[in-house]
């Protein structure tokens, strides 16, 4: 899908950086964590992508396991990586707040968080309402929230007026990789946005991602792309350059789109009749 | 008396602290948060927090997600 009219940003590519929570990223490409075939493999992904901000779940202790077990944390050195705690598997106001607290004792009052509260199984679609007023009370509680919700345009508004420091629009469904269903809405939401905006869920592969980006977005949010390919590590690295490629595409400004052809080549000085 | 530890009905001993808890379980090094009846319960709290019969512990730890 072609939109004429992109509007100028003011980065270049050299000073452009991606600053969430006061801390500035070179990457834009942020990970998460789940269905890796084993720990080797999600941290061979996680380098390959040059994610910088590294999603986990937070989920019961297995009480019955050995000791020594490796756990996530232990491959995300935290002078590395930012990790970012989600609330994956909420489907309430409360349980997803409660999720946050114990996230932020478990990273020693680290109190950047990404809420979700899912509304549904089949759909994993946002409850908005729920959405909303989890992230009023996070904010209050001095929480730095990063929301996964719908395309709404409106939502989006007025969840960067409740406080969120970055608003997580999805492009389909989680783990669907159908790519970018609503690329208007998405580009209405970055247009309205003084808070980061990033695409969150429904990415495939690295052409979605890259359209993302074109379309001015802060950054993309993915797990299942990267981690169902056939290949994860060669996936995350396209996925890092399918961000790259977008954003400079971005920066850069596309060329307004013609119905019909202009020569390349010129017309002038053609050593025959035409 | 009995405590519903991640899900499950647990005997523990009576008026047991949260950080012997942990310690009985061989979780001290790890790193965990717990609540206590949906209550956070901080980790500068273990020695002082007593549980108390039907206590609902749940020990959460991070594991890999989106």
């Amino acid at each position: 899908m072609i939109l004429a009219t992109t509007p100028m940003p003011i980065e270049t590519a050299a000073t452009d950086r991606f600053t969430l929570a006061g801390r500035d990223y070179s990457s834009r490409l942020l990970v998460g964590t789940g269905k890796y075939k084993d720990m080797a493999e999600t941290a061979r992904a996680i380098e390959a992508s040059g994610a910088e901000i590294v999603t986990v779940a937070v989920r019961r202790t297995n009480l019955g396991q050995t000791p020594g077990e490796p756990n996530i944390l232990d491959i995300l050195p935290p002078e590395r990586y930012t990790i970012l705690p989600n609330t994956a598997g909420c489907y309430d106001v409360e349980t997803a707040v409660r999720t946050c607290r114990l996230a932020r004792e478990l990273l020693d009052g680290h109190n950047l968080v990404k809420l979700e509260v899912l509304g549904d199984e089949k759909t994993l679609f946002p409850d908005v309402i729920a959405t909303l007023k989890a992230a009023e009370e996070l904010v209050k509680d001095g929480f730095q929230v990063m929301v996964y919700t719908n395309d709404d345009p409106i939502v989006a508004r007025q969840l960067e007026e409740i406080g969120c420091i970055a608003v997580m629009p999805l492009a389909a469904p989680i783990g669907s990789g159908l790519g970018i269903r609503n690329p208007l809405n998405i580009r209405t939401i970055v247009e309205n946005a003084h808070v980061p905006i990033l695409v969150d869920a429904g990415v495939g592969t690295a052409s979605d991602a890259a359209v993302a980006m074109e379309l001015g977005c802060d950054g993309v949010l993915m797990n299942t792309a990267i981690a169902a390919a056939r290949d994860p590590i060669l996936m995350a690295s396209a996925m890092r350059k399918g961000i790259e490629a977008g954003r400079e595409a971005y920066l850069a400004g596309r060329m307004v789109p013609k119905r019909f052809a202009s020569a390349s080549s010129p017309i002038e000085g053609l050593f025959f009749q035409h | 008396m009995q405590i519903i530890l991640n899900g499950a009905v647990t005997e523990v001993a009576d008026a047991l602290t949260m950080a012997e808890l942990i310690a009985q379980l061989r979780l001290a090094d790890r790193r965990l948060a717990v609540e206590v009846n949906a209550e956070l319960v901080p980790r500068s709290r273990f020695s002082e927090h007593r549980l108390a019969p039907q206590d609902q512990v749940e020990i959460i730890h991070a594991v890999g997600g989106g």
